[in-house]
């Protein structure tokens, strides 16, 4: 048997993550309480380095290895760093969170770094089983984090939701990933895409794709399936929310574009029809439901479920310009979440959880500039110009219109209304109310410049998205 | 000298990093300071927009001073922007206005004065950003943007029920917009780029013209305000500060007219011909029934709120008798005439309801009361206030010699050229116009002193008599010699008209 060693290459960011995060479990043994902060360090350091070797090996070309199992490519890499910042982001907001809670463990950033190798995966995979692979990394990661406040009823019983539910749609996406191997006969996404075109009797195929998008609009969190969102945003500690509702949702559009796009490209009438029913009722359920929220993790969570749908939007086209309309939108949200659940992290304090929606009265007069940046998030989460998530809802809503879909484009456009009016009561909350609380508002150094780096990002790319908008399109283009 | 220079980014920008810096000095503590740096970047905004005129040259119909530089290449979109005879005036009415408005507010507000000054620098930018964009991705930016700043002025600085206000507001806005927003992009894709101007000659069958009409017809009659969509502007205008008040009626409700004349009529010319009878229908509506409703209010501000309304109509109805005129003759000049009227009618209200809503400022910082009921022989105690009050309740009642006279008068006069009773009907407005006004001014300034707190009144200071003969005197000058707001205006409206003319079909 003629055994080769696969190029490696490719991998070099995956194996770089992989290492140190065994690497940072074995190191953090070895430390106690008062140096815990080296692991914390340390996996910032890692994500720094990754973001350096995967663009020092960027290319938009895509490379497979491992028998064609795995597959580098640009829009790979795009979503990797904004992964790795995002993550990186991620553990900076945390730590003092963490820290006054007696969460601050070296676990937190070994799964956090094991849940990005998943993400990277799942990224990366040009096979139904690196597929599941990388998603199930993924999952069982964010189910411990959930479960990392062990004390607190509602994180354990918000950790054994997500748990179940995602067993049962790993099961549900396994059994459709089954009947399409059976009708293709490939579990490769190439070869099945060439195959899917070719059935003639394309029932099983229908039902295979039908499982697959169940299993599909569990991870993603679409109506009807979205029953765990709100509650694992509600019951996790909010530095795990943190992280929930930012970096996995770039690694679960990664999936949902290879599972369509690249696997059933070809057979687009037979998907697409569910795809939309799945975003009229993310839209319509995510954006109603928001408004009877109080808690605001439950609220942004409804609210993560309509951008859910207007995510899916672009990929409904099929066309490449509305998967780069998609991925846009993706990095958009991930970057207006971050900001988000940043900002309750920026006002709770030790033994103090800013969870509810009065929480944040009264801001304004209480620190004027942590208020400016909350209503720049949340305009742009409605979507108002001149911010990031307008042209997020522009491109995906122009790419609908040029595939002659314009009910559907006038369709989301209604709900963003009804989504617009609970980012209007945050503001309002914070604007136009007294203040309750005195206490001044305030965080770490490096907390405060980045939080404002990252809102300042949201109108900045706002008033100049030319460059990353045109850099989704190339790296869709070329793959 | 000018032409040279990008006169309308500096228009634009001035206004807006002005406000950015007013943000940055801070608390109430330097509220001097923020308030001169306010003044002057207004004053220095309003002088930068003095060459716009000047330097106009009256006999083009083209664009001018226009500036373009790519954007957004991925969409290619473009900052364009450019002025012609139709903008070009409704740029000055803003920078002029948002100078009084800065005035109004100086000793009045008392807390967050840097937000409160910063938020009409950056909404000066964003409108004239609306009336200048010739790129529809660059318009429905300022468009959208816009709304933010009066969001917040009128829910931190309004009445009592400020929030419910401010969130209609919004959400009635935003509402219109979004199908506006749509239409824009189904243009967009099918005619291979944002500019405006190509929208005006692209080819489009009489469906996607009546869908498109649609469409930016609940975008503009939302903002005009036109029936039935008007009952957000009532409770805006109670609710918003003067100041807030000022640039709503002045300037905010002509961007929808002017929306009217950029974009529904050159881009769906079939459409608007097919649907003029319901346009005509809407306006007449707003202008007798609202008129009505005007007479039944007891609230000073409720009632020229409702007459805004009922005014903004006269606009519509210029702007959309046309049709009927071209079916009855060749001979063009009744339509350029209504078009005109109704451009006229927009710059006057502009100037008298800014003045009335200042007048009802003025006396509501002395009383905290806006009720007809509480007043009562104003002009015992307040005697310049009331003359100044008396001229301008004139020209919003249309008496000839005030700009009010004028754009009513070419509407009317247009309309007789299309219907009888459609003429008929605007006219009645002005008598029903002249009984709440002067009803309001006999029950609030003359008669006999009501009570203690009006014996207590003083009268205006030197800022708000300033303020007030500003505006008396542009009031007067384009009652009694309107030609050289019509004379900027010709070429453009005669170009608008032979697209609006030319079947697209």
């Amino acid at each position: 048997m003629n055994f080769q060693i696969p190029d490696v290459m490719p991998a070099l960011p995956e194996i770089f993550i992989l290492s140190m995060a065994c690497i940072i479990l074995v190191t953090d043994l070895f430390l106690n309480k008062t140096n815990r902060g080296a692991t914390y360090m340390l996996s910032q350091a890692t994500l720094v380095i990754a973001v350096l070797i995967t663009v020092a090996s960027f290319s938009t070309s895509p490379m497979l290895t491992f028998s064609d199992t795995f597959v580098r490519d640009g829009i790979g890499d795009v979503l990797k760093i904004a992964i790795y910042t995002a993550t990186f982001t991620v553990f900076l907001y945390a730590r003092d969170y963490l820290k006054d809670r007696g969460l601050f463990k070296g676990e937190f950033y070994v799964l956090g770094l094991f849940a990005v190798l998943g993400m990277m995966i799942l990224i990366s995979a040009h096979n139904f089983l690196t597929i599941y692979l990388g998603l199930e990394l993924l999952s069982l990661s964010l189910y411990a984090l959930v479960a990392m406040h062990r004390d607190s009823a509602i994180a354990s019983e918000a950790a054994m939701k997500y748990f179940v539910l995602g067993a049962i749609a790993s099961g549900m996406l396994l059994y459709g990933m089954s009947m399409i191997y059976g009708v293709t006969g490939s579990l490769d996404l190439a070869t099945i895409s060439q195959q899917a075109a070719q059935l003639s009797d394309k029932l099983v195929l229908v039902f295979g794709i039908v499982f697959l998008l169940i299993g599909i609009a569990f991870k993603l969190g679409a109506v009807p399936f979205h029953m765990w969102v709100p509650d694992v945003y509600h019951g996790a500690p909010t530095a795990v929310t943190l992280f929930i509702g930012s970096a996995p949702k770039l690694a679960a559009f990664a999936m949902l574009m290879r599972l369509l796009i690249d696997g059933l490209g070809s057979v687009i009438a037979q998907w697409q029809d569910i795809l939309i029913l799945l975003i009229l009722m993310s839209l319509a359920v995510g954006n109603i439901v928001a408004i009877a929220q109080v808690n605001i993790k439950r609220m942004l969570a409804y609210s993560t479920i309509s951008h859910i749908g207007f995510l899916m939007l672009g990929v409904v086209t099929g066309t490449q310009a509305g998967v780069s309309a998609s991925m846009f939108y993706t990095i958009a949200y991930t970057l207006m979440s971050l900001g988000s659940f940043g900002m309750i992290i920026l006002l709770s304090r030790k033994g103090f959880e800013a969870e509810k929606l009065e929480d944040f009265k009264g801001l304004n007069e209480r620190s004027p500039w942590y208020a400016f940046l909350m209503l720049v998030l949340m305009f742009s989460m409605a979507g108002v110009p001149p911010f990031l998530g307008f042209w997020a809802k522009l491109s995906v809503l122009q790419e609908v219109v040029a595939v002659d879909m314009v009910w559907l484009a006038v369709a989301s456009v209604v709900f963003s209304i009804i989504g617009a009016f609970y980012y209007l009561r945050v503001i309002k909350i914070m604007y136009f109310d007294k203040p309750e609380a005195t206490e001044p508002v305030g965080c770490s150094r490096d907390m405060s410049v980045l939080i404002s780096l990252n809102a300042i990002f949201v109108l900045m790319i706002g008033l100049f998205p030319d460059s990353l908008l045109s850099l989704c399109l190339k790296v869709v283009s070329a793959s | 000298m000018f032409m040279d220079w990008p006169l309308l980014s500096l228009v634009i920008w001035t206004p807006i990093v002005g406000g950015m810096l007013v943000l940055a000095t801070g608390s109430d503590k330097n509220a001097v300071e923020a308030k001169v740096l306010t003044l002057v970047v207004a004053i220095a905004t309003f002088l930068i927009s003095l060459p716009l005129y000047t330097e106009f040259n009256t006999q083009l119909a083209s664009m001018q001073f226009v500036e373009n530089i790519s954007w957004i290449e991925r969409f290619k979109i473009n900052y364009h922007l450019g002025v012609d005879g139709i903008s070009m005036p409704l740029i000055l009415l803003t920078t002029f206005t948002t100078m009084l408005v800065v005035l109004a507010g100086w000793e009045v507000i008392k807390t967050r004065v840097a937000q409160y000054m910063a938020a009409f620098l950056i909404m000066e930018g964003l409108m004239i950003g609306v009336f200048a964009a010739l790129d529809a991705a660059v318009f429905y930016v300022f468009w959208e943007a816009m709304l933010i700043p009066m969001f917040i002025v009128i829910g931190i600085w309004g009445g009592p029920r400020r929030v419910y206000a401010t969130i209609k507001f919004f959400l009635y806005t935003f509402f219109g917009s979004v199908f506006m927003l749509i239409a824009l992009l189904y243009l967009a894709v099918k005619s291979g780029s944002f500019e405006i101007l190509d929208f005006h000659t692209f080819k489009l069958g009489i469906e996607a013209q009546i869908l498109i009409f649609i469409a930016f017809l609940l975008a503009f009659a939302v903002k005009v305000p036109m029936f039935p969509v008007h009952t957000w502007l009532p409770d805006a205008h109670v609710e918003a500060p003067t100041g807030g008040s000022v640039i709503l009626a002045a300037i905010m409700l002509k961007l929808g007219a002017y929306g009217f004349l950029r974009f529904s009529l050159p881009i769906t010319p079939d459409a608007s011909g097919i649907l003029d009878w319901l346009m005509i229908s809407l306006s007449l509506i707003a202008v007798v029934y609202i008129g009505f409703v005007a007479l039944a209010q007891q609230d000073m501000k409720k009632l020229i709120a409702y007459s805004s309304i009922s005014h903004m109509g006269f606009v519509t109805l210029g702007f959309f008798i046309i049709f009927a005129i071209a079916r009855k003759d060749a001979n063009m000049s009744g339509a350029v005439m209504g078009i005109e009227g109704g451009i006229v009618q927009m710059i006057s209200h502009g100037f008298i309801s800014g003045a009335m809503f200042l007048c009802v400022g003025v006396m509501y910082d002395r009383m905290h009361s806006r009720q007809i009921a509480d007043y009562g022989g104003v002009v015992n105690t307040m005697p310049v206030f009331a003359a100044f009050m008396v001229l301008f309740s004139m020209a919003n009642a249309g008496l000839p010699g005030t700009s009010g006279f004028v754009g009513e008068f070419m509407v009317i006069l247009s309309a007789f050229k299309a219907n009888f009773w459609f003429a008929f009907l605007a006219a009645i407005t002005l008598i029903v116009g002249a009984a709440y006004t002067l009803w309001m001014v006999k029950r609030v300034l003359f008669g006999d002193v009501a009570n203690d707190k009006v014996a207590a009144l003083t009268d205006i200071n030197l800022r708000e008599a300033l303020i007030l003969s500003v505006l008396a005197v542009a009031v007067l000058f384009f009652g009694l010699y309107p030609a050289p707001l019509l004379e900027v205006m010709e070429p453009s409206v005669e170009n608008l008209l032979q697209h609006v003319m030319q079947s697209k079909l």
